[in-house]
């Protein structure tokens, strides 16, 4: 049936996607982190006068500036990306998500390029309160360009504030305030800052605790880890909550993502939250058996979560496929349910889109003005599902459901330990048991790469629970992508793979030798 | 306010803005061009460390030009976008290596135990000099040569096989370096970004031995500069340029098209010399002086190449000519009319370009209160922070 989409580009191109962007999120969250965290360790320093925490900020600094050069190396690929590898996606879209882009180089870039300089330059050309604005400007910038990063990529997952232009043939800008402030970009910004605040602190608090270990700069390490614990914690706190805003969401915008996510194929009233659970790996769609081997849950959790109320129908994998249910979203009122759809008649819709398309197109040539306008109207009444039409099974809209739903779990179950670490190591500290308890001090390290499986876990959930699409409903990835051969993108896949792979290594290792050379020098060479 | 303009207007605005982004960079570039020569002027360590230092205090401003260019042509002109870089991928492709492994090279270079070792870095550096200015400088080229792509918005209703824009031809922008006038445009920006990252040596550095040699190595590069740059840009003015005609938006072929562009944008022709004779004025100020030398020569050239890419971007865009010409199919070329993004959106990014004075006016200052100091081999040995 399928004549010309290569479904190997399609893979290998969403392979490279997912390869640099996994790359360049392994930098990403540190950067946001770290920069605040460093511009918080200044400002005591310019508070107290004391020299000890001009050390402080100086070491962590330098650890910035390692792990900064190579995000902004993994960053740039990504960017052109949407251009080289998702060239249909750059039209379709092109009219809203090019603005975000833009202005994150505008607004974001120049600011954090330049008082970055000044913050590794400037120690003794420019005024102490200058040098404290330009770290705290540098922070700004890094947290704004991911503001509008995230803004882009909350709207691929929840469309809003465009029209579809069928003279053009791509979705237009209509409201930009609607596309900045979309409840799922302002919750998804929220959360995803505060994982590269709370993985800062991590790192911070790990990183320090070596040095207890080791028996050296113990002062260094103890006001780095109060600093850490202290930001961690409440960031930590940060992370639940918009999480759960941004789960919220998911329910409401994209309520297969969220039955990926907790595993769920038969939807039910007073749905329960699984709270850990594994899945049966024989389990298929629709074929009736029970989706878990085993699973802890609490009781009508996830519909008071995702609709605040406790006897709420959450909807099964299954049952969006089928359809017949009403869906129960908070944001629609009672009158206007309806029925939800099955994906059939969905992509019936869709199909009736595409040639509706087809049809204005070929009346605009002909000067059909009435032909053109009836199109039109059949094209804006099912434009809903329009990427619906490409699909030629409608099991193809159901993600990968055990990565959907370990991902989430793993990330979930990591943010809870990762307030109550906090809450302990500061109960530590407050008790003066820091230093000699070297169980938590280890547990401090071990758990600086679970912060990064956390932070890699909750983008997997985003990303790949939301396939096939690349626009939620009007963009499947087999539509976006760019017409090369798959043999191409192989062969800048594997680049990818090697290029990053040893940054990687040499980031690590230069890194580590910091780290063991430590706050004394001031971490510089 | 940008509400009430036409959409003509608009688009005009963001050629104009996307222009001065693109001749930014290719100033900017002396970073690259720069980055080549850290061998050749640089003969002991101590030497290579001082170039390097000097380069890695603005390494990032090309950088985010060149990301901050990307993204702007994207949201005024998504077509190109759509179009080009899905098309031409190995060309994009390489650029875009050649830019990774520089944003790693400064900062790793000299920090201990970094793996590859510091050679390597340095060679990234020089590798990223080399694709950096000739693979831009070749793409930009296609700007006037054209490309082979076709547009057909209609494949879209095509379920097996919807995409836009196809690049019609197996070599996907690998064929755009076999053509003898983009690669003479590569190698004049080449030679430019040399020429330029000498100046900005001879601007920025207190070090005898590199300044000497810098002279010598300006001498050097401004004869290939000039032959290349000049070769191009009389071929340029003969040959047929990509004509628009504006009542019916079809495409055609006409003689001497970009020379009469030059005569009947009389503005962009006073740019275009003007910027030419700054660019050889700020290198004669160097060359031919034999006292008291002038060490501002990279601000006039650097204000010429500015001058010069803006005029060139101009010839290609306006004046009802197409900016993006296909050679397979004239009609499928781009034009600043046919592939913008919509009134509404340049609107917003309009306002946001409002920005751009006082993101300058920061650079500006942040700079002046870093640099005002020449970099000689003992700031190199103070504690400070150095590559």
């Amino acid at each position: 049936m399928i004549e010309s989409i290569d479904l190997s580009l399609v893979d290998w191109s969403r392979a490279q996607f997912a390869l640099t962007a996994i790359y360049h999120w392994l930098f990403v969250p540190l950067t946001l982190g770290l920069s605040v965290l460093v511009a918080i360790m200044e400002s005591i320093y310019v508070k107290t006068g004391n020299p000890e925490w001009k050390k402080i900020t100086k070491f962590w600094m330098t650890l910035f500036g390692i792990n900064f050069a190579i995000g902004v190396a993994t960053g740039i690929i990504l960017e052109f990306e949407f251009g080289t590898n998702w060239s249909n996606y750059s039209w379709f879209v092109g009219d809203i998500f090019g603005a975000p882009l833009a202005i994150e180089g505008i607004m974001a870039f120049f600011l954090e390029s330049t008082f970055i300089a000044v913050m590794f330059f400037g120690w003794n050309k420019v005024s102490k309160g200058f040098h404290l604005a330009s770290s705290w400007l540098t922070a700004i910038g890094a947290n704004l360009s991911a503001l509008w990063i995230l803004v882009a990529n909350a709207w691929m997952q929840n469309p809003v504030g465009m029209k579809f232009n069928p003279e053009t043939t791509r979705n237009e800008m209509t409201n930009f305030w609607d596309v900045l402030f979309s409840p799922v970009a302002v919750n998804k910004f929220l959360h995803t800052i505060s994982s590269g605040y709370v993985l800062a602190a991590i790192f911070v608090l790990g990183v320090s605790a070596w040095f207890l270990i080791k028996k050296r700069d113990t002062q260094f390490a103890v006001k780095s880890i109060f600093v850490a614990s202290v930001f961690g914690l409440i960031t930590s706190l940060l992370l639940a909550f918009t999480g759960d805003g941004s789960a919220y969401q998911v329910t409401q915008k994209q309520p297969m993502k969220l039955a990926a996510m907790e595993g769920l194929y038969h939807g039910k009233t007073g749905a329960g939250l699984v709270a850990i659970g594994l899945l049966d790996p024989s389990k298929k769609t629709g074929d009736g058996k029970e989706a878990f081997i085993f699973k802890v849950e609490f009781p009508k959790l996830l519909s008071f979560l995702g609709y605040r109320s406790p006897d709420a129908f959450v909807p099964g994998v299954e049952d969006i496929l089928n359809g017949g249910y009403k869906p129960e979203y908070n944001s629609i009122p009672e009158s206007e349910k309806e029925v939800a759809l099955s994906a059939e008649q969905k992509i019936i819709r869709g199909r009736l889109a595409l040639s509706a398309l087809s049809t204005y197109k070929q009346a605009k040539n002909d000067h059909n003005a009435a032909r053109a306008d009836s199109a039109e109207n059949l094209l804006r009444q099912h434009y809903a599902y329009f990427g619906y039409a490409y699909l030629n099974n409608v099991e193809s809209i159901v993600p990968n459901v055990p990565l959907t739903f370990y991902s989430f779990h793993v990330m979930v179950i990591l943010g809870l330990y990762f307030i109550l670490l906090f809450i302990v190591v500061l109960i530590y500290i407050n008790t003066h048991r820091l230093e000699k308890s070297r169980w938590l001090l280890w547990l401090s390290i071990f758990t600086i790469p679970l912060a990064y499986i956390a932070s890699e876990a909750g983008w997997i959930v985003a990303e790949m629970g939301r396939q096939p699409w690349v626009i939620q409903d009007l963009l499947p990835t087999m539509a976006a992508v760019s017409r090369i051969d798959a043999s191409a993108v192989q062969i800048t896949f594997w680049l990818f793979a090697v290029v990053f792979t040893v940054l990687l290594i040499a980031e690590v290792m230069i890194m580590v030798k910091q780290i063991k050379i430590g706050p004394k020098n001031g971490g510089t060479r | 306010m940008f509400e009430q303009l036409p959409i003509e207007t608009l688009q005009a605005y963001w050629w104009i803005i996307v222009s001065l982004l693109g001749s930014i960079l290719v100033f900017l570039m002396f970073v690259q061009g720069g980055q080549t020569l850290i061998y050749t002027l640089g003969k002991t360590e101590m030497e290579r460390k001082i170039l390097v230092n000097s380069l890695g205090r603005k390494w990032e401003f090309t950088f985010t030009t060149l990301v901050t260019f990307g993204g702007a042509f994207f949201a005024s002109f998504p077509l190109f976008y759509s179009t080009s870089f899905g098309g031409a991928y190995w060309v994009w492709m390489a650029i875009l290596f050649a830019f990774i492994i520089q944003a790693v090279a400064y900062e790793f270079r000299s920090k201990p135990n970094n793996f590859l070792g510091q050679k390597t870095y340095e060679w990234f550096l020089i590798i990223n000099g080399l694709l950096g200015t000739i693979l831009i400088g070749a793409a930009v080229s296609t700007f006037f040569t054209g490309s082979q792509f076709s547009i057909n918005k209609l494949n879209l209703t095509n379920i097996f096989d919807p995409v836009i824009s196809r690049w019609e031809g197996p070599a996907h922008g690998l064929e755009a370096v076999l053509n003898w006038r983009n690669v003479a445009l590569g190698l004049a920006v080449f030679f430019l970004a040399r020429i330029l990252g000498i100046l900005y040596f001879i601007n920025t550095i207190a070090e005898e031995t590199i300044l000497t040699r810098a002279k010598k190595q300006l001498i050097m590069n401004t004869v290939p500069f000039l032959v290349f740059f000049l070769a191009y840009v009389s071929v340029l003015f003969l040959s047929q340029g990509f004509t628009v005609d504006p009542m019916t938006g079809a495409v055609s072929m006409e003689s001497y098209k970009y020379f009469h562009n030059l005569l009947q944008m009389p503005v962009v022709m006073i740019l275009f010399l003007l910027g030419v004779l700054l660019v050889l004025f700020g290198i004669g100020r160097v060359i031919f002086c034999f006292t008291k030398c002038s060490t501002k020569g990279i601000w006039l050239s650097g204000t010429g190449t500015v001058l010069t890419v803006f005029a060139l971007f101009m010839l290609a865009g306006f004046n009802h000519t197409a900016y993006y010409p296909s050679t397979y199919d004239l009609q499928h070329s781009l034009t600043i009319q046919n592939s913008s993004s919509s009134h509404y959106t340049l609107t917003a990014m309009s306002y946001v370009s409002l920005l751009v004075p006082f993101v300058i006016a920061y650079i500006w200052y942040a700079w002046k209160s870093i640099n005002n100091k020449k970099i000689d081999p003992e700031e190199m040995n103070s504690d400070g922070h150095s590559y």
